[in-house]
């Protein structure tokens, strides 16, 4: 309460600018709000990867590449954010996942709550027989997406290329090494409940499904 | 009974750069004329010159010209005849960045006996023009959901170059729902 005092006589004195606070705290003498629930501006952060995304294309000689340097940029918090995220699961659930399924639900739940502040919408499996090793993760409308219209000659690009990285860091973390892409699925007809609707195909490599054949042997 | 039904509608959005180029342009209502794209350009860049005079017409003395409220004229003035000439004056420097006075907006609304335009400036120069019937309530509200929108949609949108046409699909599916929502009202 001192603190407020204080401050208070110091601003009847003399009119201070917006800038600095009379008591000489600005923003940056303030701890970050760092528990579980803290919230970040949704403006900052789509000035911040829009940004990202004009960075990303300033180099860039096609949609794939552009795709690629977004999803490199994503790695790198997927790797960090498991650990992250299994530190702050109580103890005795505090192994990594030790199968695809146990995976994938640990970041359709765990990693899209602690980023966007909810699950995933659907979790599938290519039921394709030729391609066992795909598995899908759906998002009906992407966060990083929200303000972003691709322009039509671009149509094939998903700046979701981003979060693809952040699963692909993920993945790999959890010694699963796969690619991950991110592709439009909405947006094809007029009036759809979701136009940005976005596929994030988790593709393993051969190994990890060897692997995963042998566990469930044993 | 004669009644005629009040209709709120919402008729036609034009945004225009700040340098009078016209931007977007879009109409909401069927049973308009149709304008061709020339002359909306040179309606968007007539309306531009037009604001630029009203901004600058003043028909109050004590606001010409400086563009400073008559609040704080007498104390930057009494500053301003004890400063030497050709020293540098920090105090009306001072005084600006506190209380800055309201810039000129020009001209907001023009009504006819048909339609009414309201004009919304940002401080950046763009201009937001709207349509919209004579009785159509709350154009300010609206004004400020399209500014949102164009905020939020346009300006964040890293494919969308500053001062160049808004071709956001994002924008345009927003904005038709925002609309039609009003005019079906």
């Amino acid at each position: 309460m001192s603190h407020v005092g204080s401050g208070k006589a110091a601003s009847s004195k003399e009119q201070t600018g917006l800038r600095y606070p009379s008591n000489g705290k600005t923003i940056y003498h303030r701890p970050l709000n760092r528990t579980k629930t803290a919230e970040l501006s949704q403006a900052a952060f789509a000035y911040l990867f829009s940004e990202m995304v004009i960075y990303a294309q300033r180099r860039v000689a096609g949609i794939q590449e552009l795709e690629k340097r977004l999803n490199l940029q994503g790695h790198p918090i997927g790797l960090k954010l498991l650990d992250l995220l299994l530190l702050r699961e109580p103890p005795r659930s505090q192994t990594r996942p030790l199968t695809i399924i146990a995976l994938l639900h640990f970041i359709k739940i765990n990693v899209w709550t602690h980023l966007f502040g909810r699950q995933a919408d659907r979790l599938e499996k290519s039921s394709n027989p030729d391609t066992p090793d795909e598995y899908m993760i759906v998002d009906n409308e992407p966060l990083v997406n929200a303000y972003i219209s691709v322009p039509r000659e671009m149509s094939q690009l998903n700046c979701a290329a981003f979060v693809a990285g952040i699963i692909e860091g993920v993945c790999d973390g959890a010694m699963f090494p796969a690619r991950v892409t991110a592709h439009t699925v909405g947006g094809k007809e007029e009036g759809e409940m979701w136009p940005g609707k976005t596929v994030f195909l988790v593709k393993f490599q051969p190994e990890v499904l060897e692997r995963e054949a042998l566990l469930g042997k044993g | 009974m004669s009644v005629v039904r009040i209709r709120l509608t919402v008729f036609a959005l034009i945004i225009i750069n700040k340098a009078g180029g016209l931007i977007y342009n879009r109409t909401f209502h069927e049973g308009l004329n149709k304008v061709s794209t020339n002359d909306l350009l040179v309606l968007a860049g007539t309306f531009h010159g037009v604001h630029a005079i009203t901004a600058r017409l003043n028909p109050l003395k004590h606001l010409q010209g400086s563009g400073v409220g008559p609040g704080n004229r007498s104390s930057t003035s009494s500053t301003i005849s004890t400063a030497v000439p050709g020293s540098t004056q920090p105090a009306p420097q001072h005084q600006q960045t506190h209380a800055r006075p309201e810039p000129p907006s020009g001209l907001e609304v023009l009504e006819t006996e048909n339609f009414r335009m309201q004009c919304f400036a940002t401080l950046t120069g763009t201009k937001f023009l709207l349509f919209t019937d004579t009785t159509q309530a709350n154009v300010d509200l609206t004004m400020r959901r399209v500014y949102d929108m164009y905020a939020d949609y346009v300006m964040k949108n890293p494919f969308y170059q500053l001062e160049m046409p808004v071709r956001c699909d994002m924008f345009d599916r927003k904005l038709g729902s925002y609309i039609r929502e009003i005019n079906n009202r």
